[in-house]
Formats: C-alpha cells, sequence, structure tokens
C-alpha cells in the first residue's frame, strides 16, 4: 500500500511538473479577465431583481439596436428567478415592440403589438442584414451569449474552479469586454479605422507593424456602446461604463441561464437528501456486513 | 448463473412460472445467492454505479426525445426549448450531458480497476473483450449524442472525426460521403447521428448483459486474484453487495448532483452554445474531456492516416492485453514492478488527456509524442517482459487467509503457498 501511495505520488507530481511546465511555454495566451462579484455565483446565489431591472433597461436601451435575443420571451420578465416584472408590466412592455404575425384570414402578414407569449424581435431580419449594417461584423444574439463566452482557467485554475463552483467566466468576460476599450496600439496604422478592445477574444492581430509586440485583445466591430449616464437610472444607481456593464452582464446571464435559481434551490434540497440517505446506508452496510471479515 | 440458486418455488403461481420459465431462479442465481468473494472493495462498485449510470442516460435521454428536433434549422432552438419552456428540462439535458461525463469517469476508473487488479487475466478474457466493445460503442454514441445539439463543437467537432475516415486510401473518400449522407456534415448527417444514437444505448444494455454473464460463469475476480477455494471465501450477493452497491451508487450521485446542480457547464465547451455555423471556424476544436487522451494520440502523429491508425490502435491493443500481460500472477498486489509502472501508465494516460485539450504545436506535440510512445510501450513492451523479470510476492493461501491477515489484498505473514516462484 506504501509503495502505492509512493508511486502514485511520483506519478501524479510528474503530471502536474508537465502541466505546470507547458502554459508557460505556450504563446499567446488570452487576455486577462478581472473576475467580478456575482449575487447569482456560489450555491446560494441568486440574481439581484433590481439589478437585473436595470441590466434590461441597458439592453433595450442600447444593445438591443443591434443585438438580439431570440429565445426571450416577453413572458419571461415576469417569471420567478428573473427580473421580477410584474405581468402588466410585461404587457406594457411588449406593446411596445412590433412582431410580424399571420398570415390573418385574407392571407395577410401583419405587423402587430407583441404579447407577452411573443420572443423578442430581432433587430435585422437575417445575418446578412446585421453584417450589412455593422460594417461587416455580426452583433451575436444574446440569448445564450453569456455562457457562450470563456476565456479558459488554465491549470491549476480550472481545478479550483470546481470546488469555488465558477460558472461566471461569461458575464465577467462580457463585463471586461465592455471596460476594456482602449486606444489602439500606435502599430495599427493612422488607417485603422474600426476599434481596439483588449479584452476582445473573437480578434487577432494582423498589423505587420505589430508583430513581435505583445497585445492583448485586438481589433472590434462594435463601437463603445457605453458611456457615463446613456441610461437613465431612477434609483439613484450610479450611471457609470462600469455599472452599466455590471447590469448588463448580469442580465444577460440570466437571459442565457433563466432557471439558476430554481436549479441551485433544487440542488441543494436533493444533496440534503442525498447526503442523509448516503449516511443511513452507510450504517446499514455496517451493520449488513459485522458479522463478515473483509 | 441460474445454477448458484438455491431457490425453490413455494407459491403455485411461482411454481407454475418457474416451470416454464425459470426467470425467478435466473435473477437470484445471478443477483441474489450468486456467491461473490468477500473481500471485493469499492473500486469493485464501479459495475453497479455503471449500470446505474446507463439506466439514467437511456431514461433521461428518452425524456429528452420527447422535445428535441432533429434538423438542422431547429436542433439548437429545440435545445433551448427544453431548458426554458419545458417543465424540469433544464435538469433532464443537464443530466444527461453530465451523465455522459460521470458514465465515463466511472468507466474509466472500471477499466483501470480490470488492469490493476488483472482482472481481464484467464478466464475472464472475454467478459474483458465484452467491456472494450461496450467502452468503443459508448464513445460511438457519446460522439454522436454531442452532435445533436448543433452547437459549434458539435458541428466542427462532427466534420474533424468523420474526416479521420478520409485518411483512409481509396476507400476513405466514398466511406467519409456516405457517413454523411452527401458533401458536407449536414441534415442528413444530423439525422442518422440522432437514429444511432438512440439505437446504440440499448445495443451497450444487451453486451452489457453479456459482459456480466461472462463474469458471473467464471465468478468475480477479487483483490487479491486468486479464486476462492472454500465456502468460506464467498458471500451471497444478497445483501451483502447490493447494499454495499446501493451505498456506493448514493455516493456517486452527490458527485454527480454537484456538477448537475451547481457547475453543470464546467465540463462542456462554451462555444456549443453557439449555434453551428459552417462558415465560422472555431480557434480550436476540442472534443470532449473523455476523447481527449485518445485526440492527443491522433495529433501526435504527423501522417494523418497514421494518427488515425494509431488512436484506433490505442484501443485495440485493449482487446489482445489478456495475452499481451504474460505474469501468472493476476493481482497487481503482490506485483511490485507492475505496480509501479501502473501508476505511471495512469498518469501518462492523464498527461494524454492534458495534451489534447492543448493547440497542436511547439512542445506539447513533443510530449504528446513521448507520451504515446510510452502508452504503447506499456502494452507491447513493458506488461510481456514484466512478466519474465518480476519477482512476485508469495500469494496468500486463500481469500479467507488475505482477509485475516490484514486488509483484503494485504501480503499475508505466512504464505504457505507461492506458484507464482517458477
Amino acid at each position: 500500500m506504501k509503495t502505492m501511495i509512493r508511486s502514485a505520488r511520483a506519478a501524479l507530481l510528474a503530471v502536474a511538473a508537465i502541466a505546470v511546465a507547458a502554459p508557460a511555454l505556450a504563446a499567446g495566451a488570452g487576455p486577462h479577465i478581472e473576475r467580478q462579484q456575482w449575487s447569482f455565483s456560489g450555491p446560494f446565489g441568486s440574481y439581484d431583481q433590481a439589478q437585473l431591472q436595470r441590466g434590461f433597461k441597458v439592453f433595450k436601451e442600447v444593445c438591443a439596436s443591434c443585438h438580439g435575443a431570440k429565445f426571450l420571451a416577453f413572458r419571461n420578465l415576469a417569471e420567478e428567478g428573473g427580473p421580477g416584472f410584474t405581468e402588466d408590466q410585461v404587457k406594457v412592455i411588449a406593446a411596445e415592440y412590433n412582431v410580424m404575425k399571420g398570415p390573418n384570414d385574407d392571407g395577410e402578414m401583419e405587423e402587430l403589438p407583441a404579447i407577452p407569449s411573443d420572443r423578442f424581435p430581432s433587430p435585422f431580419p437575417n445575418e446578412q442584414a446585421a453584417r450589412a449594417s455593422n460594417g461587416g461584423a455580426y452583433p451575436p444574439d444574446f440569448s445564450t451569449l453569456a455562457k457562450a463566452r470563456a476565456v479558459a482557467s488554465g491549470f491549476p485554475g480550472f481545478v479550483f474552479d470546481i470546488f469555488t463552483q465558477y460558472q461566471e467566466h461569461g458575464p465577467d468576460y462580457i463585463y471586461n469586454l465592455l471596460t476594456g476599450y482602449e486606444e489602439a496600439p500606435a502599430c495599427f496604422g493612422e488607417d485603422f479605422s474600426s476599434y481596439y478592445n483588449s479584452k476582445f477574444i473573437g480578434g487577432s492581430v494582423t498589423f505587420e507593424e505589430c508583430k513581435g509586440q505583445v497585445i492583448p485583445g485586438g481589433p472590434i466591430g462594435m463601437a463603445p456602446p457605453l458611456s457615463e449616464e446613456i441610461v437613465e437610472y431612477t434609483d439613484g444607481t450610479p450611471m457609470t461604463v462600469e455599472q452599466y456593464a455590471q447590469d448588463v452582464s448580469a442580465f444577460m446571464m440570466w437571459v442565457a441561464e433563466p432557471k439558476l435559481e430554481e436549479r441551485k434551490n433544487l440542488g441543494f434540497r436533493v444533496m440534503i437528501f442525498l447526503i442523509i440517505f448516503a449516511s443511513l446506508l452507510y450504517f446499514t452496510k455496517k451493520s449488513v456486513w459485522r458479522d463478515v471479515d473483509h | 448463473m441460474a445454477g448458484h440458486s438455491n431457490y425453490v418455488p413455494q407459491s403455485a403461481a411461482a411454481k407454475w412460472l418457474e416451470s416454464r420459465l425459470p426467470v425467478i431462479s435466473l435473477v437470484r442465481g445471478s443477483f441474489v445467492d450468486f456467491p461473490t468473494p468477500k473481500n471485493l472493495n469499492y473500486w469493485w462498485t464501479f459495475g453497479g454505479i455503471l449500470f446505474f449510470v446507463l439506466i439514467a442516460q437511456i431514461i433521461t435521454g428518452i425524456v429528452l426525445v420527447m422535445h428535441y428536433t432533429a434538423s438542422t434549422t431547429a436542433a439548437f432552438a429545440s435545445v433551448e426549448h427544453i431548458m426554458r419552456d419545458v417543465n424540469f428540462g433544464w435538469l433532464m439535458r443537464y443530466l444527461h450531458a453530465n451523465g455522459a461525463s460521470m458514465f465515463f469517469i466511472a468507466v474509466f476508473i472500471h477499466m483501470f480497476r480490470g488492469m490493476y487488479y488483472g482482472s481481464y487475466k484467464a478466464p475472464r478474457e472475454i467478459s474483458w473483450i465484452l467491456g472494450v466493445v461496450i467502452f468503443l460503442i459508448m464513445m460511438a454514441t457519446a460522439f454522436m449524442g454531442y452532435v445533436l445539439p448543433w452547437g459549434q463543437m458539435s458541428f466542427w467537432g462532427a466534420t474533424v472525426i468523420t474526416n479521420l475516415f478520409s485518411a483512409l486510401p481509396l476507400v476513405g473518400e466514398p466511406i467519409v460521403n456516405w457517413l454523411w449522407g452527401g458533401f458536407a456534415v449536414d441534415n442528413p448527417t444530423l439525422n442518422r447521428f440522432f437514429s444511432l444514437h438512440y439505437l446504440l444505448p440499448f445495443m451497450i444494455f444487451g453486451v452489457v448483459l453479456l459482459h456480466v454473464w461472462a463474469f458471473h460463469t467464471s465468478g468475480n475476480s477479487n483483490p487479491t486474484g486468486i479464486n476462492p477455494k472454500t465456502k468460506q471465501d464467498t458471500i451471497p450477493f444478497h445483501p451483502y453487495y447490493t447494499v454495499k452497491d446501493l451505498f456506493a451508487i448514493v455516493v456517486f450521485m452527490i458527485f454527480f448532483a454537484y456538477f448537475v446542480f451547481y457547475i453543470p457547464n464546467f465540463l462542456g465547451h462554451a462555444d456549443n452554445y453557439i449555434e453551428a455555423n459552417p462558415l465560422v471556424t472555431p480557434t480550436h476544436i476540442v472534443p470532449e474531456w473523455y476523447f481527449l487522451p485518445f485526440y492527443a494520440i491522433l495529433r501526435a502523429v504527423p501522417d494523418k492516416l497514421g494518427g488515425v491508425i494509431l488512436m484506433f490502435g490505442s484501443i485495440a491493443v485493449l482487446f489482445v492485453l489478456p495475452w499481451l500481460d504474460t505474469s501468472k500472477v493476476r493481482s497487481g498486489t503482490y506485483r511490485p514492478l507492475f505496480k509501479q509502472f501502473f501508476w505511471i501508465f495512469a498518469a501518462v494516460c492523464v498527461g494524454l488527456g492534458y495534451l489534447g485539450a492543448m493547440p497542436a504545436e511547439g512542445i506539447y506535440v513533443t510530449l504528446a509524442r513521448i507520451l504515446t510512445a510510452y502508452y504503447f510501450a506499456h502494452f507491447l513492451i513493458i506488461l510481456p517482459l514484466l512478466g519474465f523479470l518480476e519477482k512476485p510476492k508469495a500469494l496468500p493461501a486463500s481469500i479467507s487467509e488475505a482477509v485475516l491477515a490484514g486488509s483484503g489484498g494485504g501480503q499475508p505473514a505466512g504464505a504457505v503457498s507461492a506458484p507464482e516462484t517458477k
């Protein structure tokens, strides 16, 4: 047994040594993502309703002019574990949007005010139209976006993530991206007409002049969407870029994972049940085996 | 199996059934009265755990199919429909997606247990081979299941893996087109993968029955590797192992539930929440974690065909493992050298898994080549030679003696038999 443990330990150390050494040798790691505090992280985390409502406002007034959320229905806004709008509020919000419906009895499609069961209409009819209006860049749909972006934690970070229950790669990345706009590096040249974001993982720096330089992030098609006081908060929350970025990231996490609270609530009860059941089984097993040498 | 039952039907109904179809004595002989070595440790509970996971996957899968749409235009949206609108749909999907990973965690432990204790050796070769068959079908099932949500990794994973067959000379291209049902991964591919993904688990179930039948014919292996000699060495399966397995299954469920409820997306890839787009290739195409060691072997070889051959070879070699291990001693407990090499091998497999997740460039490729070479050397050089070079420890006379001397597989003070010293 002792040799077994010793050799196992030696083998594990060897693997760990390879694993630690390897990333250090790799070129071009992703941008550094500053992790944020989120009310919905951890085993008992839940969404902050006021924050989701503010985030929705930022989405509605800023993001939604280019980004859709096609799997999000208006009724979701009033559902449990969400921003907590009332059903009447949702009716009013839905009525502000028009959706194509039909065909009616005359065979005509018509644009009608949305009702709570409708999904959010996307700002562009298709990807091509979206690209055409955005200088070739495609504003991705928000429905699953907060789960579709992640900068890898690397080794050994990903092991710790299991124990800290870190699942907030997406909102962390979105927050960092929204606050990561910087002056473009000089090597991008005079003609550079796009934007530079030091946290963007989707772009790569291909300029000849930048060879040999370490430039985090890259060129991005999206203009800096947030600026101070661009959205009016009426509850006294500071109207800063950082606050907007926090709020809209949290909102996007809810859009991507609307059942998060239900999941964590049920999870706690399941865990308690399983742990008690397992302990009872342990003593049952001991009792059944008491007369057997094994 | 049925032969182990001392069941005598009592009621008229049981007598009637038993004389026509002896199913009661079959079940009793296999899972109630079945004589099982009394020294099986907790590593042996993974068989039961795997059976639980298989059933759980089938049940959650059947529910998911009720809401899923297999079509390139609707698949992604139907999965989101499950996540948002179906009652407990999120639970079903997270159970099923994480269940696949749990399946592989358990099967890897189960296989390494078999390797450490020499469970594949005579007379259990058939059971081992059937196990490798199950492993292969599992891999095919998991791969096709991962394609169904039609995310970016689904699409590009399917493209990369099916393209492997194009490495075959002459027949490669036609085979790939035949697999795809066209000239690219598209709707026909998705539909056939869906069909097969539903079919294969039931085939696994069938092979599992054969797998169990085989080792119930030879009797279970055990940590000492010596066969039960007297009645004192065995205990009936029920209640001893039913309660032990159940306890282990519930502990495993805690582990499973932790992933499902708290980190459901930890084992997945973020890109699979982006709908498949044949025009945009992800920067790094990575398979699910359980394929990473094999993926590392594939990419370690500079030649495509060579990589494919080695990747399939890494599993094919398991089929002949019972004949590559030349040692007369079954259990690693009594094999001081083998034990060391076993742990090195286990570490090499983990290392390959890590390298499979890294980009195939620079130092990673070099390391992957070294570890790939070692992987095959373990089976083709080390195991055959060890049988001749190693001097095993003395074996205990019986299971009971080993148990009395210490823990189930410990070294007994006065070992009487020493068949291993040739």
